[in-house]
């Protein structure tokens, strides 16, 4: 270990005189108390560090030591279920000195990197990557000291190794898979907006943007209750401190819906919020991610919440303005875009180095000033998610929740998920879906019209058109977060709701065809009854949802053509307004 | 244990701000410093950077009068610390917790450090239960929540002063039989004035004794009006965390105070970042409003309810959009509504409070709260949106059932926003029902069919279609 004196400190910087060889990005403890830091610039004999925690107290003379390695934290069994500063560092009381081993592996064993050598307390010791071969000696089964050395292991080259049930890894550094795989299957979040019209697959990267109280947060954390992930990373990055205390209180007295269990045991919560030191923020991120690598190298399905990726970017601008970089973008480092795509990129479904299926999903928030999309994080975040989820001020000012604007948000992923859709749920979800975002485009324009020329001069099948993609909007659009009957959805569930409504569509515009009134339609009672349709049914009453469709069939008379959809359909979904608009 | 040491005769430099020592002690980042000149003025000050020569201090008060070799420098051996104790309700303080009313000084009981040092999230509890304001925009649709941090984003001239006066007199915590609730009062950055104003209005309205003021005026120096809510704050911290009580802290004006930290940014020479306000704005407020909040392992609360004005309205302005992103929601006071005689001049739409569901509803307020706020919310946008729609077409233009939620819009602010006086919680949630009976009972989808027949069940409004 390597060490050198202070020779000056102002703010989170400090300078070192060295006594033996440092290396840049290089984990340091500095001064009498330790404090974590990093080596970011090396000149002559001095040492230049980043330090991640209070330097109150720090002067010339203290020492500092190099720690041999990059900034690495230390993964292995014991980890979910509870709250970390960004350093992976528990802020809560440490779990029992020991636990108990099983050994999967024999002596004479070969095994590979990535492979499961035992369990530990039930949970699985991985080889970590890097080391494989013979196994020559295992500890026995039964309760072993944290840090012990379980088993060892010798490589082709005749190097032994011993295995601990945790091992270091370097945060910056992305962990090795076999291979990586293209998308398959959705992350079922259990919000309709978002796997109906915006799905994200396993292995996908989602971005969030939105100004402030648009409900970032409150979508992810409901993402990280009600998502179908075997393992939830949440990282508070530069946001508030109560929200932590949110997701520890609430967490534990969740149920998980697919297994029953306290949400929590899934759930590992990553906080530096935004009162804690900057430079270590900066860090979380990757903390996280790397965390979140683990568990898929497990072949776990893992999602990580990223809560908010602005705040590490400014994070990143402030600790490149200290090192005295040029600036580029409104102050942001030249690198920026690289650091987001490097970030992002660490999303895959893989065949891990153990030959097992896992996957990494991140939904990273994205805090613009001013709420304008055009500024450089959500910009260069833009070109490297597949599902963009832009949220909407004005539909959170009318408490329309989420407030994902349907017209502005995306996803590139819908292609090649329509087939697990249409294999379970909806066998023309596609079509369904597209006709759903017609509406609510054309309900748009028709607002621009009606705004010049009056509500009431609008035809009555553009009226219709707008009452529906009102009622469609508050059916499925809407879902509140804090109601215990809505606030998850089941794919059956949410695949009952689409097609109802899309039935409701077809039935409404027969019946307006053949003459029936806008205003009989909006004052039915079954309109009434599918703007409740959320609250009203929940998971365990899909077949109510399913019984409605009759009550609509027969609610309104239709043209005699009725029965045929077909004809009536395409109409309401596509119809250039400029046809009947633009004239006037 | 603290260790004085004194540093005299070793300043070698003085520029703005800045002084610099040489480096005869030893001294750390941070350690608090005292400044004292020919003048025998004692400025606050702190260690900026140390190397193996020199001590770089910053001094927090006016550098004005110092010299190179008259000046005396004592480190303190700590961080800036405030001495806190019993008694300090009821008094006024300068910037920096001397008293300023001629009492004498409040005894120490304990010295914290008034940077507050960082709250484990581990170690928070939610903020639960309702603080009662008396005006309805706030406790029915924005509910404050002790332990919450709830800004008002005013405008200059508008009346966010009698706002915040009046929520300082009246504000109480339900079922408070052991008075344990108080008020610390920050004036950042006001006029003689408006201090003076502030000390009236408390004192007639007999809630001066629940209260210690802190004021910094507008003449004192910027370095001083960063620490100002610092020190109040650490107050604070004693009375809810030592003392265990309710404590409501009222900040007005954090924009002086933005306005204090770009001049110190730009005094020291650094790059700045948007509008000119240094990059780390964000930081720094965040390490002020995260102060809010309620321990795990003891009673006591501290709610924060900062007044910012914000330049030109804009709620873009880096200021209001860094507050917005680090509180719990905001009070958005609007120049329309005041024009036209509204008072409290609230903008629903873009007011938020964030806690609201931790604090309302069944088992804190009423089952029915929360309901009928988002309906009100729901309606009224709504309204809103059919003005923009009627601007060009008149309310003709409309259908029957939207030309109801034109009216509505109008009897809303009227009745529910406009109050003459305080109402309690329930008499304004009845000016909210009210209110809604005049719509069309099946549009009011964010209700369920039982709180409508239960609240709206006996009067008009069905819709004739
Ligand atoms: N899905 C939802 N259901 C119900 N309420 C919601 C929902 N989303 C947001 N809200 C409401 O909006 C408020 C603000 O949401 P949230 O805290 O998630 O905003 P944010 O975008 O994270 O803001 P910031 O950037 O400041 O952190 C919440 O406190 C809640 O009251
Ligand atoms: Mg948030």
């Amino acid at each position: 270990m390597s060490r050198a004196t202070i020779v000056s400190a102002a703010g989170p910087v400090v300078r070192a005189r060295m006594h033996g060889a440092f290396h840049v990005l290089e984990a340091l403890a500095v001064g009498e108390r330790g404090l974590l830091g990093e080596v970011v610039q090396l000149d002559g004999d001095l040492l230049v560090a980043q330090v991640y925690e209070d330097t109150t107290g720090l002067a010339p003379g203290m020492p500092v030591v190099g720690r041999g390695g990059p900034l690495s934290i230390r993964l292995g069994p014991g980890l979910l279920g509870r709250l970390y500063d960004g350093l992976l560092r528990p802020l809560e009381a440490e779990a029992s000195a020991a636990w108990r081993f099983e050994a999967g592996v024999a002596r004479g064993d070969p095994v590979c990197a990535g492979a499961v050598y035992g369990r530990v307390d039930g949970e699985p010791c991985l080889v970590p990557p890097g080391i494989g071969g013979e196994v020559i000696d295992v500890v026995p089964d039964g309760p072993q000291p944290r840090d012990r050395v379980l088993a060892r292991v010798r490589d082709a080259r005749g190097a032994e190794h011993g295995l601990r049930a945790c091992h270091a890894w370097p945060v910056r550094t992305p962990r090795p898979v076999a291979e990586r795989l293209p998308p398959e299957g959705p992350l079922i979040t259990g919000q309709r907006v978002l796997d109906t019209l915006f799905p994200v697959a396993r292995g996908g990267r989602a971005a969030l943007p939105g100004g402030f109280g648009t409900g970032k947060t409150i979508l992810q954390e409901s993402i990280a209750k009600w998502c179908d992930a075997d393992v939830i990373v949440y990282v508070g990055c530069g946001e508030r401190g109560n929200e932590m205390a949110e997701v520890l209180d609430e967490f534990p007295t969740l149920e998980d819906p697919r297994t029953g269990r306290p949400l929590m045991e899934r759930a590992i919560v990553i906080a530096n919020t935004s009162n804690m030191p900057v430079a270590a923020r900066e860090a979380s991120i990757y903390t996280a991610v790397t965390v979140a690598e683990y568990f898929r190298d497990l072949g776990r399905h893992v999602a990580l919440m990223a809560d908010s990726t602005s705040r590490w970017a400014e994070a990143l601008r402030e600790v490149s303005g200290r090192l005295g970089e040029l600036p580029g973008e409104a102050g942001y480092p030249a690198y920026l875009s690289t650091r987001l795509a490097g970030f992002y990129e660490r999303a895959a479904r893989v065949r891990t180095l153990g030959g097992a299926e896992g996957s990494l999903t991140i939904v990273g928030a994205v805090s613009p000033p001013a709420g304008d999309f055009s500024e450089p994080v959500t910009l260069h975040t833009r070109r490297y998610v597949r599902s963009f989820w832009a949220l909407d001020p004005n539909r959170a000012r009318a408490r329309f929740y989420p407030a994902i604007d349907p017209l502005g948000s995306y996803s590139e992923d819908v292609g090649a998920l329509a087939a697990w859709w249409q294999a379970h749920g909806d066998s023309e979800w596609e079509r369904h879906r597209e006709r759903l975002l017609a509406l609510l485009e054309r309900q748009a324009r028709l607002e621009r019209m009606a705004r010049i020329v009056g509500r009431d001069a609008l035809p009555a099948e553009q009226q219709l058109a707008l009452l529906l993609a009102d009622v469609a909007a508050e059916a499925l659009l809407r879902q509140s977060a804090f109601s215990p009957v809505d606030r998850y959805c089941s794919p059956a569930r949410q695949a009952a709701m689409l097609r109802l409504v899309i039935r409701l569509l077809d039935a409404a515009e027969r019946a307006v065809a053949a003459g029936t009134e806008v205003r009989t339609i909006a004052g039915s009672a079954v309109l009434q009854h599918v703007r409740r349709l959320a609250d009203e049914h929940g998971e365990d009453d899909v077949a109510g949802i399913e019984a409605l469709a009759a009550e609509i069939e027969t609610a309104w008379p239709s043209a005699p053509t009725g029965t045929d959809a077909a004809t009536a359909t395409p109409r309401l979904a596509t119809a250039p307004t400029g046809a009947t608009g633009h004239a006037r | 244990m603290r260790a004085e040491l004194y540093a005299d005769g070793a300043v070698r430099r003085l520029d703005g701000p800045l002084l610099f020592l040489e480096r005869t002690v030893d001294a750390g980042l941070n350690t608090a410093v005292t400044v004292v000149g020919r003048d025998h003025i004692e400025r606050l000050g702190r260690v900026a950077a140390v190397d193996e020569s020199r001590i770089v201090v910053e001094v927090l008060e006016s550098t004005a009068g110092l010299g190179l070799a008259d000046t005396r420098v004592r480190l303190e051996g700590r961080p800036l610390s405030f001495g806190v104790g019993p008694g300090l309700l009821g008094r006024v303080f300068d910037s920096v917790g001397r008293p300023l009313d001629g009492g004498p000084p409040v005894a120490a009981r304990e010295w914290r450090r008034v940077d507050g040092g960082v709250v484990n999230p581990a170690t928070r509890a939610l903020p639960r239960d309702f603080i009662e304001t008396g005006v309805t925009t706030v406790d029915l649709l924005n509910s404050l929540i002790r332990g919450q941090k709830l800004p008002v984003f005013s405008g200059g001239g508008l009346p966010h002063d009698r706002l915040v006066t009046e929520i300082a007199m009246r504000a109480r915590v339900r079922g408070d039989e052991a008075g344990r609730f108080a008020v610390v009062f920050v004036g950042i950055g006001v006029s003689h004035d408006t201090a003076q104003a502030f000390r009236r209005a408390l004192t007639e309205s007999g809630a001066a004794s629940r209260t210690a003021m802190f004021l910094n005026r507008a003449d004192d120096p910027a370095a001083q009006r960063l620490l100002t809510p610092r020190y109040a704050l650490t107050a604070a911290e004693y009375l809810a965390f030592g003392e265990g009580r309710d404590v409501l802290v009222v900040l007005t004006d954090m924009t002086n105070y933005c306005e204090a930290l770009r001049e110190v940014s730009a005094s020291h020479g650094e790059v700045p970042s948007r509008k000119g306000y240094p990059g780390y704005m964000y930081s720094d407020l965040a390490s002020i409003y995260e102060r809010a909040g309620r321990l795990r392992d003891r009673p006591g609360t501290l709610t924060q309810l900062p007044v910012l004005t914000m330049p030109a309205d804009d709620i873009g302005h880096p200021i209001p959009d860094l507050t917005g992103y680090i509180t719990e929601g905001q009070i958005v006071l609007d120049r329309e509504l005041d024009r036209r005689g509204i008072f409290p001049p609230v903008k629903v739409l873009p007011s938020l409070s964030r806690l609201m569901p931790a604090g309302t509803g069944r088992g804190y307020t009423d089952p029915d709260h929360p309901a009928l706020a988002n309906q009100l919310f729901a309606a009224y946008a709504r309204a809103v949106r059919m003005r923009v729609l009627a601007a060009v077409t008149g309310a003709e233009g409309l259908g029957a059932a939207d030309r109801r939620f034109l009216e509505f819009g109008d009897l809303f602010e009227t009745t529910v926003v406009a109050q003459s006086g305080p109402r309690t919680l329930e008499q304004s949630m009845a000016a909210g029902w009210e209110a809604l009976a005049r719509l069309p009972r099946e549009e009011l989808t964010r209700l369920s069919r039982a709180q409508v027949e239960a609240h709206l069940g006996a009067r008009a409004g069905v819709h004739h279609a």
